[in-house]
């Protein structure tokens, strides 16, 4: 091919998203030549992660800015693409339908708040550390406020909130990985672990940014073809996103005369551990405002301070190219995220309505006991039937589900050929992937340019550098996993809090550092340490059995956190002198797109 | 005032404005979920229900779009935008 390798981007990329196409029709004619779904399943998963690590292995580098930030040189659209990528994570792929499914409303506020802290990062900060030049989030902080304390207090807040974002991610690789392969879960761990840092290893930032945008496109295949597929066959709709109403309204009238009959506690004990019934209204309200609002704005600001999504936009070419980036990133994200809830609609009509053949509501319990489908996903413990009141027929009382089989099972429930499985156990793991990269990235570089570099040995060259960022790499991806295969908790409620923490320590001082130039290295420091101290310090009272204040769960107990860090910050710089003139003028320049950056190309 | 200051004062004012629309979007049509939802919005779905699946997360990203346009006409207008790629 003519040209460098930027220039051909759109025809490489393209070239590959025909090829994937056509992997999906070899496998299909595979299935009707008799390919077993566990040879389709395998292919899948083998396949695009041996593609990925083919493209870990050409974007090998030498160089600090090829590794750290890819040598600033992505256009704003592939950019945009390798950061839906690395924002979409195993939860948003495989949980997310499945949270809109049982708790409609309530859990929404997620899909708001996952989307509109764009809006912040792209009018609060991405442009504005897009022209500091920084390689990693602390090295603005270290920079604007100075000194090694806060440098070194940004890592810790960093590395808290993505440790416990990759533990998760790990886990959900581990989980494709071991159903796909057939193979146990702990050690399907490692097995996703490897794969992971094939992309990252070589080619650091460059490495990630090019397999992210290839798992993109496999990611978002994976997710679109079912739900088009499924409406289209359901005779619900052409184009589902505009077409549902007629599905959601069914779907009220079915709830009403079903009624939510609430089962008793005994009852309940029978159902394993993680599946739930239908107890909540599908498009009706059922969350107070502030209940759907807390959680929607502490996503929000969390999103606006997870450095695994701004390092993102210091690889863009400008500052201009940043901004624009952050829109085409959300336009990616949201053609999944609108897909969600369609999903959501289309996987609880096909199980409870009785008039549809696939309904199971209102058939004898035995009938249902008998179907293919049902009998998989039992033995795989993602679904579950019980006679609670004795009829011998099925209510919507009695029916249990995983999170995660709304997309795994809807398209085995639909009568979907078996390459469909394939090709979502492939999009699960893409998913999954892309973000543990992104966060392992994030770490290790912050460790060792922020840490090792910047403070322990300034004079290292650029050869070693590379070569400890590389080993830290590795370590911190092995303790992931390790964690990831002990199974603590599940994989929804540490991303969340990984928002929380990143938020409680992180946004402030971010936004501070661009918007008030007051903002000085004390207030900075205290804002820091007294925001995540505090957020960490409410999550493990409510834990504990603490009843909270204002209505701040688990879940958004970053509201809390980050609360206290802005007073601590204003109160403590406020209390502290002026930044000096150098400083000032600093925030000065990177308020102006133009001109030079204000740390060097290499530094 | 500088050139600097007006630029800056030009684009906190876009930043203003950028976050109005954004709290209408995110937080101040969820303050009244329950009263909107009884009204049919686009498509024929319920009108909160709809901005949860599509309303809002659509408005964010014009929006977003719409910001970046306009801070690169504040940037060109004071001589502050970048020279060359895209």
């Amino acid at each position: 091919m003519k040209g460098n390798f930027i220039d051909n981007l759109p025809k490489v990329y393209g070239i590959y998203t025909g090829g994937f196409l056509a992997f999906i029709i070899i496998m299909s004619i595979g299935e009707q030549m008799g390919m077993t779904s566990k040879a389709i399943g395998i292919c899948f998963v083998a396949f695009t992660v041996a593609i990925y690590a083919i493209i870990g292995y050409l974007s090998r580098t030498a160089q600090a800015d090829a590794y750290y930030v890819a040598g600033r040189q992505v256009p704003t659209v592939f950019n945009g693409m390798a950061t839906a990528a690395d924002w979409m994570s195993g939860a948003s792929f495989v949980a997310m339908a499945g949270g809109i499914y049982f708790k409609g409303y309530g859990y929404m506020a997620l899909l708001v708040g996952w989307t509109g802290g764009y809006v912040l990062v792209a009018s609060l900060l991405a442009p504005y550390l897009r022209k500091f030049g920084c390689y990693t989030v602390p090295d603005f902080i270290g920079t604007r406020y100075g000194g090694n304390l806060s440098r070194f207090m940004a890592v810790v807040v960093l590395t808290v909130a993505s440790f416990t974002y990759v533990t998760a991610q790990i886990n959900a690789t581990g989980t494709i990985a071991s159903v796909a392969l057939d193979i146990p879960f702990q050690y399907a761990v490692y097995v996703g672990l490897v794969s992971i840092l094939l992309c990252s290893m070589l080619g650091g930032m460059r490495g990630v940014t090019w397999t992210q945008v290839a798992q993109y496109i496999v990611l978002i295949i994976a997710y679109l073809l079912p739900v088009f597929w499924i409406s289209n066959k359901m005779g619900a709709g052409f184009f589902p996103h505009f077409m549902l109403a007629d599905e959601v309204s069914r779907i009220a009238e079915l709830e009403a005369q079903f009624g939510f009959v609430k089962n008793s506690a005994e009852n309940l004990k029978e159902v394993p551990k993680g599946l739930a019934g239908i107890t909540k209204a599908h498009s009706a309200v059922n969350a107070t405002p502030w209940a759907f609002i807390s959680l929607a704005l502490a996503m929000m600001m969390g999103t606006a301070s997870l450095p695994h999504v701004m390092m993102r936009y210091f690889t863009t070419p400008s500052v201009k190219a940043a901004r624009k980036s952050v829109g085409w990133s959300l336009f990616f994200i949201f053609l999944l995220y609108s897909s969600a809830p369609m999903l959501a609609t289309l996987s609880k009509l096909s199980l409870i309505d009785p008039t549809l053949p696939t309904g199971i509501i209102g058939k004898s319990i035995s009938e249902v006991q008998a179907i293919d489908w049902y009998q998989n996903w039992n033995s795989a413990n993602l679904m579950f039937v019980s006679d609670f009141n004795g009829n011998g027929t099925l209510e919507l009382n009695e029916f249990f589900m995983g999170g995660k089989a709304v997309v795994l099972a809807t398209p085995e429930i639909a009568g979907l050929p078996y390459v469909i499985s394939g090709l979502v156990a492939a999009g699960g793991m893409a998913a999954a992937m892309s973000t543990a990269d992104g966060l392992i990235l994030a770490i290790a570089n912050a460790i060792s340019h922020d840490v090792y570099y910047k403070i322990i040995d300034p004079k290292a060259e650029t050869a070693k550098r590379l070569v400890v960022a590389r080993v830290l790499l590795v370590v911190i991806g092995f303790a992931g996993a390790t964690i990831a295969a002990m199974e603590i908790q599940g994989i929804l409620g540490s991303v969340i809090w990984a928002f929380d923490f990143a938020m409680s320590g992180l946004f402030f001082p971010l936004v501070l550092g661009v918007w008030w130039k007051r903002a000085n290295r004390e207030g900075a420091i205290a804002g820091m340490a007294l925001g995540l101290i505090s957020g960490a310090g409410y999550l493990v009272w409510v834990r504990n059995g603490g009843s909270g204040f204002l209505g701040i769960t688990q879940l958004t107990f970053g509201i809390f956190g980050s609360a206290v860090s802005l007073v601590a910050m204003v109160v403590v710089s406020l209390m502290t002198s002026a930044p000096n003139a150098a400083t000032q003028k600093m925030v000065d320049e990177v308020r102006i797109p133009s001109g030079k950056s204000i740390l060097g190309k290499q530094h | 005032m500088s050139k600097q200051e007006q630029h800056w004062e030009k684009s906190r004012g876009l930043l203003f404005m950028t976050l109005a629309i954004w709290f209408v979007f995110s937080i101040g049509i969820f303050l009244f979920g329950a009263e909107m939802n009884e009204v049919t919005g686009p498509f024929g779905y319920p009108l909160t229900y709809w901005f949860t699946c599509q309303g809002s997360l659509g408005a964010f990203v014009i929006l977003i779009f719409w910001f970046a346009n306009r801070q690169e006409k504040i940037d060109e207008e004071f001589g502050f935008s970048e020279r060359g790629d895209d």
